[in-house]
């Protein structure tokens, strides 16, 4: 399923994070590279230099926005004046798709900066789902969550963690951005099986995959984004495009940032798990 | 957020005075390898991590005129009053200068050298990213005073009155930033060293400033105190009438006023720092 209502029904091969290390390399050699993902927040400004950088990529490149802020799982409402922000830079960009996290991580108006952790509740599933709805209404343009890295858990949580995924999705009729080296994180941090979290999600409605590498300290495994991606996390990108089919993958990196080449050499390694789904695809 | 203990881990008192580590039992399962509050900790360490990397970006200037120690309990006294409350961090650093002036104990015995470079790296910030209007077109409808004209400036101007010449102790740290970033090899100490030596030649010395962004570089363009006068006038409403009076103030010889006063406005208008209002029909 390369393309379905959640990715626009667009056919995107393997893409890499458009990050500021690299912006002289793309803008002066022109890489063939299928697509890039842009970091909303760092391009939701009203000038500048990062705007005319993207303005360039868009002249040569597919771009898809992917957010980190929105906080569906806050407990507050949709932030209006950062949607009419994210609106404008839709339009810019013309992502076929929006990506933003499964967590919350703001309170009463103040922002954490970071992914956090969702009871797994059904009054929090119905909450995340109607503010996912009202996002999509107001921007007009599919939406797919991403189910974060995470290192606690709550008493109160209902249901597994892929459960309170799915519940989500079906409730919004949204899309999956399915990070498997997220899978692997907590699967380590909260001792489940990462297969099992792969086998249970619905496969139809997973819009693109996020790959990433990540740091095994001696009592729990970070979500880094600084290393290549590592041998289990390929072996979980495999099972999971079994499911899925071909679809949109992308590399993160984004700390200890190597070369342009490293980072677009490393997210190719995800082609030569593709010609072997002829034979492999699990019907969902 | 509450401030990491000395020794960097999660506060042993909640809020409420209770032990931490029986609230958090209350709410957060514990893992095989963490305990509840240990779980937790990762997130609290990782917010302040986040945040204080990000304010010392903003300010990595101000960082080398208080040096770490000082510049770290800081940002840990102002992200405590002021968490950020917007979706993106480059907000962050917002209240920094009113803060400051408002709890000088921070930057004592350099308070006015430390007051000076916040304003100006602020200043940055807001000159990287700002809006740039389109430049106003000097087609006055017939009928209209030329006097009676008000020009609005650029929303990414600053215009700066400062005490000590902070530009060029800025300009020479992010020289040797970037130095230090092409020759990795390079010590860390050479670097407090020289910016040590900077801070010493520094002489208070009445400095005006424009921040601005120019063919997306930020530049710091040096005022006479009458073209800061003038301009402060333009920026805060005033004709052009208004704001010459102003400048006459200032004390400008008389002789060639006129002559000077046209350059600057060519200098200006050339730059583009005139913009048209947002509201078209007001003013002009």
């Amino acid at each position: 399923m390369p393309a379905n209502a959640f990715n626009g029904f667009t056919d995107y091969g393997i893409g890499i994070g458009l990050r500021v290390p690299h912006y002289d390399h793309i803008l002066s050699r022109k890489p063939a590279v299928d697509w890039f993902e842009i970091i909303s927040e760092n391009f939701m400004v009203d000038g500048g230099l990062p705007l005319k950088v993207l303005d360039r990529i868009l002249e040569q490149y597919r771009v898809v926005q992917h957010g980190v802020s929105i906080y569906f799982g806050s407990a507050e409402p949709l932030n209006r004046e950062h949607l009419l922000k994210l609106k404008r830079l839709i339009r810019r960009t013309q992502t076929p798709w929006l990506s933003d996290h499964l967590c919350w991580g703001s309170v009463d108006g103040r922002y954490t900066h970071d992914l956090l952790p969702m009871p797994y509740t059904f009054a929090a599933a119905k909450i995340t789902a109607r503010k996912i709805r009202e996002a999509r209404d107001f921007l007009e343009v599919p939406i797919a969550v991403e189910n974060v890295s995470s290192y606690a858990e709550f008493h109160v949580s209902e249901m597994t963690e892929w459960e309170f995924l799915t519940e989500v999705v079906e409730q919004a009729d949204c899309g999956i951005l399915l990070d498997v080296n997220n899978i692997y994180v907590s699967s380590r941090n909260h001792g489940f099986d990462p297969r099992e979290y792969l086998n249970a999600i619905p496969a139809h409605r997973v819009a693109q995959i996020h790959i990433a590498g990540h740091t095994q300290y001696r009592k729990y495994t970070l979500d880094t984004h600084d290393h290549p991606v590592l041998d289990p996390v390929w072996k979980l990108y495999q099972h999971a495009i079994s499911r899925t089919g071909k679809t949109a993958t992308l590399l993160e990196w984004d700390a200890r940032i190597p070369s342009f080449d490293e980072v677009h050499n490393e997210a190719r390694k995800a082609e030569k798990f593709l010609p072997q789904l002829e034979t492999q695809t699990i019907p969902a | 957020m509450r401030p990491l203990t000395a020794r960097g881990g999660m506060q042993p008192k909640w809020v409420n005075g209770r032990s931490s580590k029986k609230v958090v039992q209350g709410f957060i399962k514990p893992g095989d390898r963490l305990t509840a509050f240990e779980r937790l900790e990762i997130y609290n360490r990782q917010y302040w991590f986040r945040l204080k990397d990000c304010f010392y970006e903003d300010y990595a200037g101000l960082c080398s005129i208080l040096g770490n120690r000082r510049f770290e309990q800081l940002a840990c006294a102002y992200l405590a009053k002021h968490p950020s409350q917007s979706y993106t961090l480059r907000n962050l650093g917002q209240h920094l200068v009113p803060f400051l002036e408002a709890e000088p104990k921070w930057i004592l015995p350099h308070r006015q050298l430390a007051l000076d470079m916040a304003r100006l790296e602020w200043a940055h910030v807001e000159a990287f990213d700002n809006e740039a209007r389109p430049s106003l077109k000097f087609d006055a409808p017939s009928g209209v005073d030329p006097v009676q004209i008000r020009l609005p400036l650029q929303p990414h101007l600053t215009l700066l009155e400062l005490r000590y010449e902070v530009d060029h102790f800025l300009i020479e740290l992010k020289r040797g930033a970037g130095l230090r970033a092409e020759a990795s090899h390079a010590r860390g100490s050479d670097n407090q060293r020289s910016t040590s030596q900077i801070k010493r030649r520094l002489q208070p010395e009445t400095t005006h400033l424009a921040v601005h962004r120019q063919a997306d570089g930020v530049f710091y363009k040096r005022l006479q105190p009458a073209q800061y006068r003038i301009l402060v006038a333009l920026q805060t409403g005033a004709t052009l009438e208004e704001a010459c009076v102003e400048m006459m103030a200032s004390g400008l010889a008389a002789a060639d006023v006129g002559t000077q006063i046209k350059d600057w406005f060519a200098d200006w208008a050339y730059l583009g720092w005139f913009c048209e209002p947002l509201l078209k029909s007001v003013d002009i």
